[in-house]
């Protein structure tokens, strides 16, 4: 679908180090996410991704990468910022899902009502959002992301190619179990 | 690196053209005009219309870029056969701080130089084009109408333009 001149590939390699990762390591293929928090069509690709996560079980790893349109969207790089606050006391997924099951309250209040709700450090998390702490990381996922061809969310890799094609759930699979094949 | 071209138009103009000098309103009462800006890199990025979807999104992805593009002194411009209350309108709803050039009389006229009007349509190709401090054009691309070209190209021709390349 997408012609663009440049290799559409991942830019930065996965790094069991750094990234936010579900599933095995040695996963037959792995999924990668650049997402925003507020935009819809991530908010319509989560349970998706959930959908093909049960489907697949450790034959998929899954990896989500921060890609905030703040421009468009006012709170995303906050949300953005929040899941790290999450990340950063071990708790990326569940306030990554948090955040995507309610992403028509993502005011500050609320980020901070959802740190409570995992029972995390509230304090710490307040004031890591507003030091803006993980702006400089948000800021690294998103460059990666505009290296690696990222013209929109949600943009999916497959394997390390961009997935130029729909994200619906059947689709996004096949494009995996022919990746993982 | 130009070789995008899927039909018999012309294509952009190539690298090693002189970009063509034009003049052309960002305000209703201000114009912007190429040889201003001599003496550093110049990013522009002709789009076919203001509020279309893919539009709304690649102007924004460059909005975020700005601070990026800034680090190479490069200035961008989005044009499109708009008017300027329409480049006004659309510019303050989604929170876009860079001139909105208004190719409108005589419509596409700029765009027609620049080998990117759409004549069928009555408006420019998505089309991209990084122009050196000399005036000279260093790296031009048209993208499929339908689809956002990102940000990664300008880039990398940016960061040639740096290295002398």
């Amino acid at each position: 679908m997408s012609t663009t001149q440049w290799d559409t590939v991942l830019a930065v390699a996965v790094d069991d180090d750094r990234d936010h990762i579900q599933g095995p390591a040695e996963a037959a293929v792995t999924l990668v996410e650049y997402g925003d928090y507020e935009c819809p069509y991530c908010g319509a690709a989560y349970p998706i991704v959930k959908d093909l996560q049960a489907r697949m079980g450790d034959k998929l790893r899954f990896v989500f990468r921060n890609f905030p349109i703040s421009t468009s969207h006012p709170h995303a790089e906050q949300a953005a910022e929040a899941a790290e606050a999450g990340a950063a006391q071990g708790r990326f997924w569940e306030m990554h899902d948090l955040l995507y099951e309610n992403q028509a309250r993502l005011g500050d209040q609320d980020l901070h009502a959802y740190a409570e709700q995992l029972g995390i450090d509230v304090e710490r998390f307040d004031k890591d959002l507003a030091e803006h702490v993980h702006a400089p990381r948000v800021r690294e996922d998103f460059m990666s992301g505009v290296r690696s061809g990222v013209n929109g969310t949600p943009s999916f890799y497959v394997n390390g190619a961009r997935h130029d094609d729909s994200y619906d759930f059947d689709t996004l699979l096949a494009a995996l179990e022919r990746a993982a094949a | 690196m130009t070789d995008t071209a899927v039909d018999n138009r012309p294509g952009p103009l190539p690298p090693g053209t002189e970009a063509p000098e034009f003049r052309l309103p960002s305000t209703p009462d201000q114009t912007v005009s190429l040889s201003e800006f001599r003496g550093r890199p110049l990013i522009l990025a002709f789009y076919p219309e203001d509020w279309s979807p893919v539009c709304s999104d690649q102007l924004a992805l460059y909005q975020e870029l700005l601070p990026e593009f800034q680090k190479f002194n490069a200035e961008l411009l989005g044009i499109s056969v708009d008017g300027i209350w329409s480049h006004i309108a659309f510019a303050k709803d989604r929170n876009l701080h860079f001139p909105l050039l208004a190719d409108f009389e005589p419509k596409g006229d700029v765009a027609r130089t620049y080998q990117v009007y759409r004549a069928t349509d009555g408006t420019s190709e998505r089309a991209l084009y990084v122009i050196d401090a000399d005036g000279i054009v260093r790296w031009s691309y048209v993208s499929p109408v339908g689809i956002n070209p990102g940000a990664d190209g300008i880039l990398r021709a940016l960061e040639s333009l740096e290295e002398g390349g």
